[in-house]
């Protein structure tokens, strides 16, 4: 049952063969007993759930069911909850419970899916392996002495484990793409603008894009539709219609150009990863694609402009938490700047302090230039790089990672370190490109993730081209060892 | 030492919108705390801000009225600071991008015209209110106002004088009204004024140290302020010390400005684009559509009131100050011929002194333009005088009646009949032979006395012309 | 770039953060280790180049302006950490 698509499972819920409740009771199950280990899920939303599967099953008898009715899912606590709390990993939100829904949620829910509860995830979405999150680290369920990569490293950390079909996730430098890589599961973000960011709480706004994390292209396909789509909340949504993605999967990819940026596939590459992502490339060529070599000039500096660029955005987004109308406020404060400085100190944990603190330093009066205005050009050039490849290609691809997941704890204390881990994916949320991470094989018994990334609104071709690749592979369907059984 | 004032202002105006800039929560005054602040407004997680168009609009017509340049591309950027009735630890304004740029105004000091420049107009947020009423101790936190729109109407540093100054004011204030983008209502603070003044020997070129006095919210404080602060300054040079850079607070009830900050720490804003928004575009077919709804502005208006009705100076200036009050003036001039002057005389005397008397507004004005023609109209064609109009107009201004129907049911019409004249003139004349004769002798001032007595036998309502001509003409034979 | 102890201190309040006196040589040397890594972008040159702000070559969306935000204030307050007469209450403000 766990391992089943979400095509198998909505025929299932339309055959009668189980109901949502029965489903929805069946991964809460799961989440139960497989879920202390890894620490994936903080809010579990049971009695709620199993309401709203009951209605799904009522819409499945009225034969008013979409592909999502009745299909249980869980969202990164960074989208607002109407009604069940929403913490952002942090202590600051940990007795917040949003009045609204985020728009994504309100899309899935409109289509009938069924939330079990909320993942755990890095603080404000800050990170790179889930151990910044208030509520203490994930595990990877293929190993758990690493970690599953972040920030949605509960997200995919439950689906890898099969607690849910699907789960949401955020990907502001590759937050989405790196833990489905290290989790062994596809992971997409789309463009910036397609899918709403209203009620997804903002880290790094002209960066963050929220997406859908899956078994495979196929059920991503299926989730990304529903979640994408103009939203007149956002300024930055666009309003354009959603191409069919579930239409294209299934189109040849003959004569399709795949473009390999030589400046990730340098010696800096773990050769074992290398070797994987050249099989994987090997077989999209068996489909018949074509392979080219590209170059993208600039994107070494991607890391180093997303630092300024991310912690700016970020410094400002973060003001708000200031104890005065929700979140976290200091025990007896003696004045308004003790309830400031106090409220945010104890509230925040480290890395959004360090990451707010580098926002305001290199915003504040002298610096602006050179550090903030020198970014936003350096991001142009990326943006340009990516633009001159497209050009020549329909696809980009590389690893998602340099390395398989690390060990929990290894780069903890380094954030330098820490930061270059997204050295693949950050350049994509820089020019605002939609990308996606498929499983592709192992190193040391450890997933190993395909980036593919694609031009502007080109998701379906990204997920044609993901799917595919994964009617010729089985990658996408192992599951870890311990979480095989029913 | 000669000392030259040189002073710049910024006035916030709010604009006048059903909706706040960036969401959609009321923006009407005086609701109950908190009750017109929705997510957006409290800066909860995950909102975001989604820009009024008409906000965009009146920013336009404030920028076509002053002949400003219009950015065809203007940028919002956070202004960072804390503070509690600024919800999400930054205000979202303008900065290096604003929509509206150079422009600039005529103003009229004492029949001398001057041109003041108009540095620069941008949209920005309104912040919250903080309440100082005792909460435990503790201060309340009002966001009903968080997010309302507001224009910063930034000044050239041109103005040399307070009266200068005000002048300025008068006249943004009257233009935002005139346009329609702000209802310069200044008890409510929908218009308000920060002034940076300075001073510097006179003849010398670089400007002086300047203080920003805040919180000025009515014509005469302004005044008063920048008296004030002038004085400050010259006796600070004077004394051999430094004006400092600081922002001070007029403090009315004193009548004397204060510094603000009590520790001196400069402010770093941390300016950049908002992430939230994108880029306004103005489209030149917006632009010339705006042109085309742009009213009549108070200069050209107070032109054509002298040209067109033959006022004064000071009468165009009295009667264009509000365009209510215009409107007002040409609707009722229209339905009177030929009574320019008396129609204004009446608008500028008796009518805005019961307005002023009663503190009503031209547009809630009890007599309408309509009704107030009908009255001039008949002292025009002497059914009555000018001095029954009076009573006339006190009758009018408590109920809904025109004035021929008061005028009619008084029994107020004038005595203009010379038969019914002649006759009280001659009884008159025959009951008080002596000071007949004491005319006759020459002694002409006796006239007032049958002016007078005839008056009081018809309680005014003989017409003066007609019975003066009856009079001379019966009074000298 | 290296960011010294004064000037953690400087941003950290900007940015109204309590830091610990013993947390500030820490926090200094991890900037000063991030601000290197950003410094990289010095390698490039970048006179002429337009900045980038936003991934989309798009212009803001005006929305029409109708109120359609009623009072919720209860809603809005059940996560406020003190409320009064429907106002926020923080510690006393000094103008």
């Amino acid at each position: 049952m766990y391992n089943q698509s979400l095509k198998q499972l909505s025929t299932g819920l339309r055959n009668k063969a189980f109901s949502s409740v029965e489903l929805s009771h069946y991964f809460l199950q799961r989440i139960k007993r497989f879920d202390g280990d890894l620490n994936s899920v903080i809010t579990l939303n049971e009695e709620a759930a199993l309401q709203s599967a009951a209605q799904a099953d009522k819409s499945i008898s009225m034969g008013e069911a979409g592909l999502l009715t009745g299909i249980p899912l869980l969202h990164k606590d960074i989208f607002c909850t109407e009604g069940l709390r929403t913490s952002c990993g942090s202590k600051m939100l940990d007795n917040f419970i949003a009045p609204y829904n985020a728009t994504a949620v309100e899309k899935l829910a409109q289509a009938g899916a069924v939330m079990l509860g909320k993942t755990n995830m890095d603080e404000f979405a800050m990170g790179s392996s889930n151990e910044t999150s208030f509520y203490g680290g994930v595990k990877n369920p293929w190993n758990l002495q690493t970690v599953p990569g972040g920030s949605s490293g509960g997200s995919a950390a439950a689906v890898a484990a099969r607690l849910a079909p699907l789960a949401s996730g955020t990907d502001t430098g590759g937050s989405i793409r790196q833990p489905a890589a290290f989790c062994g599961i596809t992971g997409i973000k789309p463009t910036y603008g397609r899918v709403s960011r209203y009620g997804m709480i903002a880290f790094a706004s002209s960066l963050d894009q929220g997406g859908a994390m899956a078994k495979s292209a196929e059920d991503a396909a299926i989730m990304l539709q529903s979640m994408s789509g103009f939203d007149e909340k956002d300024s930055t949504s666009v309003d354009r219609p959603v191409d069919d993605l579930l239409a294209h999967l299934d189109r040849p990819i003959k004569g399709l150009t795949i473009g390999l940026p030589k400046e990730f596939f340098s010696d800096d590459l773990d050769a074992g990863i290398a070797e994987k992502i050249e099989q994987a490339i090997d077989a999209i060529k068996s489909a018949g694609a074509t392979i080219k070599e590209i170059s993208l000039p600039n994107i070494n500096l991607s890391v180093p402009a997303y630092y300024v660029v991310a912690p700016a955005e970020c410094s400002a987004n973060l003001s708000r938490f200031d104890g005065v109308r929700f979140g976290y406020r200091c025990e007896e404060p003696k004045d308004l700047e003790d309830l400031y400085k106090r409220s945010r100190g104890e509230g925040f944990g480290d890395e959004v302090k360090r990451r707010i603190m580098i926002g305001a330093y290199v915003l504040s009066a002298g610096y602006y230039d050179a550090y903030y205005k020198k970014a936003q050009q350096v991001r142009r050039l990326i943006q340009q790089d990516f633009a001159r490849a497209f050009k020549d290609v329909d696809i980009i691809a590389s690893a998602t990672a340099p390395s398989v997941a690390f060990a929990a704890g290894e780069k903890k204390d380094d954030p330098v370190s820490m930061y270059l881990s997204d050295i693949f994916t950050i350049g994509v949320n820089l020019a605002g490109l939609p990308g996606m991470s498929v499983p592709c094989g192992f190193v040391d018994d450890k997933p190993v993730g395909l980036q593919l990334i694609g031009n502007y609104f080109e998701e379906a071709r990204l997920l044609n081209v993901a799917h595919q690749y994964q009617q010729l592979t089985d990658w996408h369907l192992r599951v870890p060892a311990g979480y095989e059984q029913e | 030492m000669q000392w030259e004032t040189v002073i710049g202002l910024e006035i916030h105006a709010q604009l006048a919108t059903n909706s706040k800039i960036f969401s959609a929560a009321s923006t009407a005054y005086g609701a109950a705390p908190n009750t017109q602040a929705c997510a957006v407004d409290l800066g909860l997680p995950g909102t975001l801000p989604v820009l009024n168009e008409q906000a965009v609009r009146h920013a336009l017509m404030f920028g076509l009225a002053v002949g400003a340049d219009i950015a065809p591309y203007s940028v919002f950027a956070r202004k960072n600071y804390f503070y509690p009735d600024l919800p999400k630890g930054y205000q979202i304004s303008q900065f290096d991008l604003p929509i509206v740029g150079l422009g600039k105004l005529d103003i009229n000091v004492d029949g001398v015209t001057k041109t003041i420049g108009v540095t620069r107009a941008h949209l920005e947020e309104d912040a919250g209110k903080s309440l100082h009423e005792d909460y435990h101790g503790m201060t309340g936190v009002d966001l009903n106002r968080a997010g309302t729109p507001l224009l910063e109407i930034v000044s050239e540093p041109d103005m040399r004088s307070a009266a200068e100054a005000v002048a300025y004011v008068k006249m943004v204030h009257t233009l935002v009204q005139y346009l329609g983008i702000c209802d310069g209502n200044m008890q409510e603070g929908s218009f308000r004024c920060d002034v940076n003044v300075s001073i510097r020997p006179m003849g010398q070129e670089a400007y002086g140290t300047r203080a920003e006095i805040k919180n000025l919210n009515s014509f005469r404080f302004i005044e008063k302020a920048i008296a004030h602060e002038v004085e400050r300054q010259i006796d600070v040079i004077e004394s051999g010390q430094s004006v400092v850079q600081e922002t001070r607070l007029y403090d009315a009830d004193k009548d004397e400005t204060r510094s603000m900050r009590s520790k001196e720490e400069a402010n770093d804003y941390r300016y950049f684009p908002d992430p939230d928004l994108l880029p306004v575009e103005i489209s030149s077919a917006l632009l010339e559509q705006m042109r085309d709804k742009l009213p009549e502005l108070p200069a050209a208006k107070k032109q054509r009131f002298q040209q067109q009705y033959g006022l004064s100076d000071y009468d165009a200036e009295v009667l264009t100050a509000q365009r209510a009050l215009a409107d007002y003036y040409e609707d009722s001039v229209s339905r009177v011929a030929n009574e320019e002057k008396l129609v204004a005389n009446w608008v500028m005397g008796d009518l805005s002194a019961g307005l002023n008397r009663e503190g009503l507004d031209i547009t809630d004005c009890p007599v309408s333009a309509e009704r107030l023609a009908g009255l001039v109209l008949r002292i025009s064609d002497q059914t009555i005088s000018g001095k029954i109009a009076k009573r006339v107009f006190e009758l009018m201004w408590g109920s809904i009646d025109s004035a021929d129907t008061i005028i009619d049911r008084e029994g107020l019409k004038q005595i203009s009949d010379s038969g019914e004249l002649e006759k009280m003139i001659d009884q008159l004349m025959a009951d008080n032979m002596s000071q007949v004769e004491q005319f006759r002798e020459g002694k002409t001032k006796v006239m007032g006395f049958f002016v007078g007595q005839l008056m009081k036998q018809t309680q005014g309502k003989a017409n003066p012309q007609e019975l003066n001509k009856l009079l001379q003409a019966k009074l000298k034979k | 770039m290296s960011i010294r102890s004064e000037e953690v201190m400087k941003i950290a309040h900007l940015a109204r953060l309590g830091i610990k006196d013993e947390q500030l040589s820490g926090y200094a040397s991890e900037l000063s280790n991030i601000m290197q890594l950003v410094e990289q972008m010095n390698q490039v040159d970048t006179t002429e180049i337009e900045p980038m702000a936003h991934p989309l070559d798009q212009s803001q969306r005006l929305r029409l302006d109708v109120v359609t935000e009623n009072n919720q204030r209860e809603s809005l307050q059940k996560n406020a950490p003190n409320v009064e007469d429907g106002l926020f209450l923080v510690p006393r403000v000094i103008d």
